[in-house]
């Protein structure tokens, strides 16, 4: 018995619904054969079967729409070949010629680009195997000079479409060098970009134009080049709320403490070294990291996998519009000074677009801090594959509960938004209080 | 321009050096009463008299290392190996002296001569005749190896190796001899540094030399009939490597296909790709093809021959599959 399942029909594929059955129960089918018209949201195909036999049930009415992979029929095999096959039988049909084509051994590709196109696909000389009518046929009746976008489209054969699926959070996705090199330079992460090659390889083509660089004459971005970051952004934030149910937790800490132990801290060191609160607050989440590893990380195939040291992300609004995320690697081994510095020249490079390769991707938490924009508090969207981010507002003098007297004091107010997959409320507000038992102890920092 | 076949570019690049400098002789098995094998010295003998086109023994070391003797001693002799299988007979003479004695003399004693060896595969001459070696060579230091491939290279790279204070092997093309093409009237000596692109393009670089060379523009043509725009370098020189004009090439097209008539293992192609692998990693955006002779001794009959070659069909694939 064989099952009959929704193919993917491209690469961003999630699901299609079956608008029509062409066969029914007890009807005889063979390999090749269409027995079903899917919509993909973009198209109605014409779907082949994979398996000959006798069609045993519709498990899918039309009209319903399922995720690729699900089953939509059984086929019972017909005859002697009924049961499981010796591994012998099961690899000769591997070993044996593409059949002479005949329209259902057109791959749905090609069909779907025929018809879109208008070509009667007779008229084509196929190049594939056995002259079977390929897409770069298709292409190249269409286009005779244009590149083909995708001129190997493996899909000359009859059999089952390679699985087109997008990497899995967080698997490992080959990037070509030369792409992983404009990537940095552009500040985008790529293993958040969607790649065309085979296997999902990401190439140049795939990175999003360069962000305008930084122009201080006043002048403002290139539009077309903003646009470029913000699709980059755009498809990892609405991945990120597509993906992971997020739950928010805030806490109000007063940084009275922490600032004044870095005024003095700062006295006694060059003026360029001085360290600003925003380093403080940073250093604070490191140790309060490492303390709760379970929010320090990234949540892959349906598991937590804790992050090796604590490689920190901080987001970076760039003047010209446009957010990256320079990652300060192996934050847990600087000591504050040197994540002061680290900060800086980080920050720096992020806003000249100039990130170095080490700097773009692989953070295991993130913080933003909006405080330079005089807002109070953010609830940030996380980063996947990780599963926190922490966000701080603006550190303002505000009425604050002491005893029974009400003081005025630098409060600012943390956020987390962390990944309810990964944990829960209750050890995110153990980050959150770890953040502000840090605080609190200055000198320990 | 005129139209001439590479056998007459090559003799024409003979006969002027043997008229404008004494010192020059070709020497060879069959050079002189023959016309020479593939018939390049044909009429020299005639023309230049016995003292200049010498016909030598059937011993390639023996004549080799007269020629590197003759070098020594003030001469600037052309020495004609028959074929570069042959050439192995004469290996010893070459690395051991030619390409060492500069160096084993305390910079005292250069060798300029220059050795001539007909090469490659494509007129079935069988497994002992049909092989491409340069890459051997091009391992040598203290060796200039050059591979032309076209018209003008043919004409005019032996004036320039006389040049040479040390020794220049030129690898010509036995397919080739009797190719014909515009060659310019005034075709004169050409520098021997540099790589030439000679095929402009933007989506990836396909890199050839000697016997290569032919293949890699006929499916660059083809290419850019589906829209893809193949930038074809000619190394030209194969020692020592003029490694830039591959990387600029590469930096511009990020994609790289080597074509090489050798065999694939330990080959000049394994050495482009390493090069670039080393000084433009970054610049790639997808793995590096080779092109390169199946791993076979290069068979006599027709078909056999030509499918154990890097042929048009063979490049453009590559190609695709580097552009994706």
């Amino acid at each position: 018995m064989a099952e009959f399942r929704m193919p993917s029909l491209g690469a961003d594929m999630e699901s299609g619904t079956v608008l029509e059955w062409l066969v029914g129960p007890g009807d005889q089918v063979r390999r090749g054969d269409v027995v079903a018209v899917v919509d993909t949201d973009k198209a109605a195909i014409d779907v082949e079967c994979f398996d000959s036999g006798v069609i045993e049930r519709l498990l899918v009415q039309p009209g319903e729409k399922v995720s690729v992979g699900t089953p939509l029929a059984l086929i019972a095999a017909t005859g002697a070949d009924a049961g499981p096959a010796p591994p012998e039988t099961a690899a000769r049909p591997r070993e044996t010629p593409p059949p002479a084509p005949h329209p259902a051994a057109l791959s749905p590709l090609v069909r779907r680009r025929a018809a879109e196109a208008g070509l009667d696909i007779a008229t084509l000389t196929g190049t594939g195997p056995g002259g079977v009518v390929t897409a770069a046929d298709v292409d190249h009746a269409l286009h005779p000079a244009v590149p083909v976008a995708a001129p190997l489209v493996p899909s000359v054969t009859p059999g089952p479409p390679e699985p087109v699926v997008a990497a899995a959070p967080g698997a490992r996705i080959h990037v070509s060098p030369y792409a992983r090199r404009l990537a940095a330079e552009r500040g985008v992460d790529p293993t958040v970009l969607r790649g065309s090659g085979p296997d999902g390889v990401v190439h140049a083509r795939d990175v999003p134009a360069v962000p305008a660089p930084v122009v201080t004459n006043g002048a403002g971005p290139a539009p077309v080049a903003a646009t470029a970051l913000r699709r980059a952004t755009a498809a990892l934030m609405a991945r990120s709320k597509r993906e992971i149910p997020h739950y928010y937790l805030a806490l109000d800490i007063d940084l009275g403490p922490a600032l004044d132990w870095l005024r003095a801290h700062n006295r006694a060191i060059p003026v360029a070294a001085r360290v600003l609160p925003a380093a403080v607050l940073l250093r604070a989440v490191v140790l309060a990291a490492q303390a709760v590893p379970e929010l320090n990380g990234h949540w892959i195939d349906d598991r937590f996998v804790p992050g090796r040291g604590v490689q920190l992300g901080v987001a970076v609004s760039l003047r010209g519009g446009g957010l990256v995320v320079p990652v300060i690697r192996d934050a847990g081994t600087l000591g504050l000074d040197d994540l002061m510095a680290r900060v800086r020249e980080g920050g720096e490079r992020a806003r000249t677009g100039r990130l170095r390769s080490s700097e773009a991707g692989g953070a295991t938490i993130t913080v933003t801090n909006l405080g330079e924009l005089g807002v109070d508090a953010v609830d940030g969207v996380i980063h996947p594959p990780q599963v926190a981010l922490v966000g701080f507002g603006a550190v303002r003098p505000r009425p604050w509960a002491a005893g029974d007297a009400v003081l005025v004091r630098p409060v600012v107010t943390a956020t987390l938004s962390a990944d309810h997959r990964a944990t829960d409320g209750a050890l995110g507000a153990r980050l959150l209080r770890e953040i502000d038992r840090r605080l609190r102890r200055p000198e320990e920092l | 321009m005129s139209t001439t076949t590479y056998r007459e570019a090559f003799r024409a690049g003979l006969r002027e050096a043997l008229a404008v400098d004494d010192r020059v002789f070709l020497m060879g098995e069959d050079v002189g009463r023959y016309g020479g094998c593939f018939a390049v010295s044909q009429g020299l003998l005639e023309e230049f008299g016995e003292q200049r086109i010498r016909d030598t023994p059937l011993s390639e070391s023996a004549f080799v290392g007269a020629g590197i003797g003759a070098a020594l001693g003030g001469m600037r002799p052309i020495v004609e190996i028959m074929t570069v299988n042959f050439s192995l007979l004469a290996l010893d003479q070459i690395l051991n002296n030619a390409a060492t004695l500069l160096h084993m003399s305390g910079g005292q004693l250069g060798v300029p001569v220059v050795i001539r060896i007909p090469t490659g595969p494509g007129r079935q001459l069988a497994a002992q005749h049909s092989h491409t070696l340069e890459g051997w060579y091009a391992h040598i230091p203290g060796l200039r190896v050059v591979a032309p491939a076209t018209l003008a290279d043919a004409r005019g790279m032996l004036a320039t190796a006389l040049i040479d204070p040390d020794p220049v092997l030129i690898f010509e093309q036995i397919a080739l001899y009797g190719a014909s093409g515009e060659l310019a009237d005034d075709a004169g000596p050409v520098d021997l540094d540099h790589a030439v692109v000679r095929r402009p393009g933007s989506d990836v670089t396909l890199v050839a030399y000697g016997g290569s060379l032919a293949p890699a523009l006929a499916a660059a043509e083809e290419l850019a009939v589906d829209g893809v725009s193949a930038e074809v370098v000619d190394l030209r020189t194969l020692r020592p490597l003029d490694t830039e004009t591959v990387l600029e090439s590469v930096r511009r097209t990020h994609r790289l296909v080597v074509v090489d008539n050798g065999w694939r293992s330990g080959s000049l192609s394994a050495e482009i790709a390493a090069r670039v692998a080393e000084h433009a990693l970054y610049e790639l955006d997808a793995p590096v093809e080779r092109v390169c002779a199946v791993e076979v001794p290069i068979p006599y009959p027709r078909h056999l021959e030509e499918a154990a070659l890097p042929g048009p069909a063979d490049v453009m694939a590559a190609a695709r599959r580097a552009v994706g």
